[in-house]
């Protein structure tokens, strides 16, 4: 009887995630092996290699590098900024936390579409940052931010480090302080005691916040398409264009389920590196 | 040669006299916020001496136990350690190492790697970390634990790596603070013994935190009665027993039954005290008094004597109200005529008198002491405990 209903309450779990999590997966993964049609709309169920042979040209394999590089830069730039802006975070009075807490979440109440597009304006030619760089004199001509690749890394890591800088603060929040005190006690300056305890003891969220910030990097597309032009094509663009554009849903499919193995096997290898086997929050 | 062995003998007698203490605090103050938590704190603790530190929660010894650590700077004061002014050293600098309430233990280190931690951050040779660990290991009673989480270890075994980690680095001053609390009872008594037999064996100076009078009267050299900032008495245990300064450490040490009433005469430091109830004797243990004066004495439950009611030239009558069985011990409750209520232990469970029975309380003349009277100057009781101490001896 008890088994029964509690059956009955975790069978929809199931049923949901079969159907939008496995299903689609599966269908994706069927789909990539599939051969387009060469005119009109479409595909055959003829398997085929061609999809994952065709990977291989210069272009393509540019455009993952460029992916690839992005996001580690962007998780870099999330990590240096998002570790001490976290830990400081979590040290603070509740009431701090509170307001910090607040503020952070206060971006999340707009589409983040017309956040970046916000973006647009302050980076532009005569926007707000170029005329302020202008007036300080520390520039004669405009900087052509726009359209460049360091405009794609602003919003990227603009648009991520949230994650990270909550999941940092998450693992400072439940830090023991007496420890910290203990490392001191036996002899730990304050640095080595950070080193030796706070930093270890943090890890999981950083990790965490890592894997928050560079799964979502491989994939933000718009990012790139709105500020980055069309100088900048990540795998995410390329994918949405065959999708669209290009309307070859069978290289699209293989393009992400590349995608996707390179990424998990990338965090599989991570893991294995760091030892950290209960990561906040994601796993 | 005389006059040269004269001179020799005086600068002998002066270096000893001059030599520092261990450790010492002087008028140790420290406020958090607008709450004065330490209010002046004098502490002596000589070398290889068990110094328990005895107060109720919130009475500042917690925070005394930091600021000797370093972990909390004094808003005023000074804490001397081998004659050194302490002021500016952070926690790492003082060879002083505490085993703190909750352990903490840290939970990403094995026990080897916790116990090595203070050697390792110390730059100490591989080798000798090793065997300074395995040591310690024997010495705690945790031999093959090394690659144990702390995570998967009993409160008691926790408490052992926590000691030995901070003895290991053979501090000049080990700090316990209330070290037992979180362990259940027979495992505590156990834990005392082992706690006593480790410092008598690495003749390591010991400044232990509790709130559990019989804690520490068990296991301490010298006892520092704390309350609420201030040092209230300071001695050692047999001391603070038979000879409390005040009615809180009469009460605070062996719940003592604190009498008050007039002075009725006084001779070598001996009187009577006059009571609606009767009369009673007590002695002054030096402390000021004269005769007429309003006084307040304490008495000890298992020095009073119950008789029946017929005795009428001495003693105190009073009511018997209460009856229990505590420890081996018969507890009886006689309220007095003014509502005092006087607690009366006797061993065994044999007992003629019944609840509602009007008896006669009597002790010894020397079995009560006059408290809350000064002695000396305020203050100064932390230092006069430990010359207290050579004085007897």
């Amino acid at each position: 009887m008890k088994k029964n209903g509690w059956w009955m309450c975790v069978a929809p779990l199931y049923v949901f995630t079969l159907v939008f999590v496995l299903g689609p997966a599966l269908y994706m993964v069927a789909v990539s092996f599939a051969t387009n049609r060469d005119s009109g709309y479409g595909f055959q169920w003829i398997f085929t290699l061609e999809n994952f042979r065709r990977m291989l040209d210069p272009v393509y394999l540019q455009c993952f590098y460029q992916s690839f590089q992005l996001a580690f830069t962007t998780t870099a730039a999330a990590v240096l900024i998002g570790y001490p802006f976290g830990y400081f975070m979590g040290r603070l009075s509740a009431k701090g936390k509170k307001v910090l807490l607040f503020l952070i979440m206060v971006p999340f109440w707009t589409s983040s579409l017309i956040r970046l597009y916000g973006w647009l304006i302050i980076l532009q030619a005569k926007g707000i940052f170029n005329t302020a760089l202008l007036k300080l004199g520390l520039v004669e001509e405009p900087l052509k931010i726009l359209y460049s690749y360091p405009a794609v890394l602003i919003g990227m890591v603009y648009a991520l480090l949230p994650f990270m800088m909550l999941a940092v603060y998450s693992s400072v929040e439940k830090m023991d302080w007496s420890l910290v005190e203990a490392a001191r006690d036996l002899g730990a300056s304050p640095a080595e005691a950070f080193f030796t305890i706070t930093f270890r003891l943090t890890l999981p969220g950083l990790l965490s916040g890592v894997i928050l910030t560079f799964v979502p990097s491989m994939g933000l597309f718009f990012i790139a398409d709105i500020l980055g032009g069309n100088k900048i094509v990540l795998v995410g663009s390329l994918i949405q264009d065959q999708l669209t554009r290009g309307s070859n849903w069978p290289f699209a499919a293989a393009l992400a389920l590349v995608l996707t193995i390179m990424t998990s096997l990338l965090i599989a290898l991570y893991r294995r590196i760091t030892h950290v086997r209960d990561l906040e929050g994601v796993f | 040669m005389n006059p040269t062995e004269q001179i020799t003998g005086q600068t002998n007698e002066v270096k000893k006299e001059e030599r520092p203490a261990l450790l010492e605090l002087r008028q140790i103050e420290k406020s958090f916020g607008d709450t004065r938590v330490l209010k002046g704190i004098d502490l002596t603790v000589g070398e290889g001496e068990f110094v328990t530190l005895l107060g109720s929660s919130g009475c500042g010894k917690t925070t005394t136990l930091r600021i000797i650590a370093g972990l909390e700077e004094p808003d005023g004061g000074q804490v001397l350690l081998e004659g050194r002014d302490m002021r500016g050293w952070g926690p790492e600098k003082r060879n002083v190492n505490t085993v703190f309430q909750n352990y903490a233990l840290f939970p990403h280190m094995n026990v080897f790697q916790n116990i090595a931690y203070g050697l390792k951050i110390r730059k100490v040779a591989r080798e000798e970390i090793r065997r300074r660990v395995t040591d310690m290991l024997t010495l705690v009673q945790l031999e093959g634990f090394e690659k144990r989480m702390p995570s998967q270890m009993s409160g008691g075994q926790r408490q052992r790596v926590a000691i030995a980690r901070a003895l290991v680095n053979n501090p000049r001053v080990l700090l316990l603070d209330e070290p037992l609390g979180a362990l259940d009872l027979q495992l505590r008594r156990q834990m005392q013994l082992e706690l006593k037999r480790l410092q008598k064996k690495l003749g390591i100076t010991f400044i232990y935190i509790t709130h559990d009078q019989e804690e520490a009267i068990n296991m301490s050299d010298k006892i520092v009665v704390i309350r609420e900032g201030l040092v209230e008495q300071a001695g050692t245990p047999a001391r603070i027993y038979d000879d409390p300064r005040t009615s809180y450490v009469a009460r605070f040490v062996g719940s003592a039954n604190i009498l008050t009433g007039k002075v009725l005469s006084l001779r070598n430091q001996e009187g009577v005290l006059e009571h609606v109830s009767g009369r009673a004797g007590f002695r002054t243990s030096g402390r000021p008094v004269k005769e007429g004066e309003q006084a307040t004495v304490a008495v000890r439950g298992e020095t009073i004597r119950i008789w029946p009611q017929k005795h009428q030239d001495y003693g105190l009558a009073g009511i018997i109200t209460e009856k229990s069985f505590v420890g081996g011990m018969l507890r009886i409750t006689v309220v007095l005529g003014d509502g005092t209520e006087m607690t009366v232990s006797r061993h065994g469970i044999n007992f003629d008198y019944d609840a509602g029975q009007e008896v006669r309380l009597e002790w010894d003349q020397t079995a009560a002491v006059l408290v809350d009277r000064e002695e000396g100057q305020p203050g100064k009781w932390g230092s006069s405990g430990h010359m207290d101490k050579e004085g007897r001896q």
